[in-house]
């Protein structure tokens, strides 16, 4: 029964992640052979590579910002909608639609929105007396952009966050109260202890996301640049403006899929994997969390 | 201050009706709270509802208004769906989407749905290391296998075609068996052993009790799958972008900008077009949906 999936796990993981650690050590461009060449992708990466501390860095921004700032609105938006008796099925729905919309979509609405002449958010800013900023084409506030739009999509968390809370069981909160909890203490003392293998879920989750972090980064980067595809040009056009969208995913795949230097991109994967694999050891160790009653 | 007799206190529970006088101190500064929780409910939703509102006014727009910074249209120019219809082929590119979305989805059924069984009902030595497997697979980043995979397809000369983005779904998806696993665990084993009793297999017991119990998990697993097919970019953009007959509505909208670089109007109608489908399957599957969501919040 578990043949076919079973056949997928080997055939497009286990082999794909062995086979790609012999890449890395290879130059590669698909058209010849793999031709061994030690650890020098390694040492070009580490040493010489111009744009790839950059990108790692724009990653880092966005695991240490957008993940926990996502997390925190998603909660409070969260505690706001446990409080609701009535019509909670309607504001959960109302927050959670945009994390619906395509990102594509939702990025090249946003870039629109956010376009520094005439996009209706430096318009309102306008009519306030407020200067707008340049928003997606200032290498500066590219990010907090993004960051933006991350907010706007947090909806996936904020459900799961709402489940965690409305399962905190009540007669732990009518106890703090008896025994003079505040709202500040019920919350630390209460709901934090209850919720957190649900928090360390998603910061996990949301760091391995951060860590692969290359759609809206690439397509808000060739809208705001008014450009066609990212096919054409891809390494002129990825991290507009000024390298400041450019994450560690996107140099991978302008390294392996359009320059087809496939044995660097591994190199690449290799690093990327030792990252995302040290981030999981700090979620096998709670296994607990995936173990079920009765499982 | 109050001009009802006092009563023994109660303890509250839940949020206070405010039509109520307040009549304690405590009352005024709840009915206080409950309007600013209102108020500040209020004011997120509309800032969330924002960016939706003026992307599809913005639809509706003309080229040159665009440019103006306007927010409401004036007049109301509905020529841009025609426009974004003759200038791009949008026909294809859903008909690609749904068939790339569809068929994954199906494929992804029969090959996790019984992988879910077996790693929720099935006692055997090694469950747990693949069960560790999958949850592995979910969680690395795609980006960490796509070299060999990417050549594995390229000696197939398959790269420019559908079959590296729905093939693999053939042999299962991680997502979907971690989440399809929970819903089969939160079946009783009383169910399955009646049905063993009565001379079912391990098969009978997937198709005849399994599956029509986990209905709404099955449901929530498909959605799960389509959307995220749907609003895949990464996939076509690495398998198919060199071959504009097979762009989907997500690469293809990524791509019409830079064509029509000026006409927002155009291009919003386009973004609000993309987006049509996921709403309206969302409306339709909701609380499917919702409880899909739920459960993959995993508890401790």
């Amino acid at each position: 029964m578990t043949g076919p999936a079973l056949i997928g796990l080997v055939v497009f993981f286990l082999y794909p992640l062995c086979a790609n650690v012999f890449y890395s050590f290879t130059n590669y461009d698909l058209a010849s052979p793999p031709k061994w060449i030690g650890l020098r992708n390694y040492e070009y990466l580490f040493t010489q590579d111009p744009r790839v501390g950059k990108a790692a860095l724009n990653t880092l921004w966005f695991v240490v910002i957008l993940v926990p700032v996502r997390m925190a609105c998603s909660l409070g938006i969260a505690l706001l909608l446990t409080r609701r008796k009535r019509a909670s099925g309607f504001w959960r729905t109302l927050f959670y639609i945009p994390a619906l919309v395509p990102p594509v979509a939702s990025v090249v609405g946003f870039v629109f929105l956010f376009n520094p002449g005439a996009g209706p958010v430096n318009a309102l800013l306008r009519t306030f007396g407020v200067k707008g900023p340049l928003w997606f084409n200032d290498p500066a506030l590219s990010k907090p952009s993004l960051l933006l739009l991350g907010v706007w999509m947090m909806g996936d968390i904020m459900v799961i966050f709402l489940a965690a809370l409305l399962d905190v069981p009540k007669d732990q909160y009518e106890a703090a109260e008896l025994d003079g909890a505040g709202p500040g203490n019920k919350f630390r003392y209460v709901t934090l202890p209850n919720i957190s293998p649900v928090v360390l879920f998603s910061a996990v989750t949301g760091v391995i996301a951060a860590l692969q972090y290359f759609t809206e980064a690439a397509v808000a980067s060739s809208v705001a640049n008014g450009k066609t595809g990212i096919d054409a040009g891809a390494d002129q056009l990825l991290g507009y403006p000024n390298d400041s969208l450019l994450t560690f995913t996107q140099w991978m795949y302008v390294q392996g899929f359009s320059s087809f230097q496939l044995g660097y991109a591994a190199a690449m994967a290799v690093v990327l994997f030792v990252v995302a694999a040290a981030v999981m050891a700090v979620l096998l160790r709670r296994a607990g969390l995936f173990r079920q009653k009765g499982a | 201050m109050t001009t009802q007799p006092l009563t023994t206190t109660r303890p509250t529970t839940g949020a206070p009706a405010p039509a109520r006088p307040p009549a304690r101190p405590g009352g005024t500064k709840r009915a206080l709270g409950w309007i600013a929780e209102h108020a500040l409910l209020v004011a997120l939703a509309a800032v969330f509802l924002v960016p939706v509102v003026f992307v599809v006014l913005t639809s509706f727009m003309g080229g040159h208004q665009t440019l103006t910074g306007a927010l409401w249209p004036h007049p109301f120019q509905w020529s841009n769906y025609l426009t974004a219809f003759r200038t791009a082929p949008l026909g294809r590119w859903f008909a690609n989407s749904l068939l790339y979305a569809g068929v994954s989805t199906i494929l992804m059924l029969v090959s996790s749905v019984p992988m879910a069984y077996v790693l929720a009902k099935v006692r055997f030595k090694g469950a747990s290391i693949l069960f560790f497997a999958v949850i592995i697979a979910m969680l690395l980043p795609p980006q960490v296998t796509q070299v060999p995979v990417y050549v594995m397809w390229a000696q197939l000369r398959v790269v420019g075609t559908f079959w590296p983005l729905i093939l693999p779904h053939l042999f299962g998806n991680a997502f979907s068996i971690f989440l399809l696993r929970q819903f089969f665990l939160s079946i009783p084993n009383e169910y399955l052993d009646a049905a063993r009793m009565d001379g079912n297999g391990e098969w009978g017991v997937l198709t005849r009790v399994m599956v029509p119990m986990a209905k709404p998990g099955i449901a929530a697993a498909s959605i799960f799958m389509f959307f995220q097919c749907w609003n895949d970019y990464y996939g076509p953009l690495l398998y198919t972008s060199e071959n504009p007959d097979h762009w989907t509505i997500a690469y293809g909208l990524a791509s019409f900008h830079g064509a029509h670089s000026t006409d927002w109007g155009v291009i919003m109608a386009v973004t609000t077009l993309a987006t049509l489908p996921v709403v309206l399957v969302f409306f339709f599957a909701q609380r499917t949906f919702v409880e899909g969501i739920t459960l993959t919040g995993v508890k401790g």
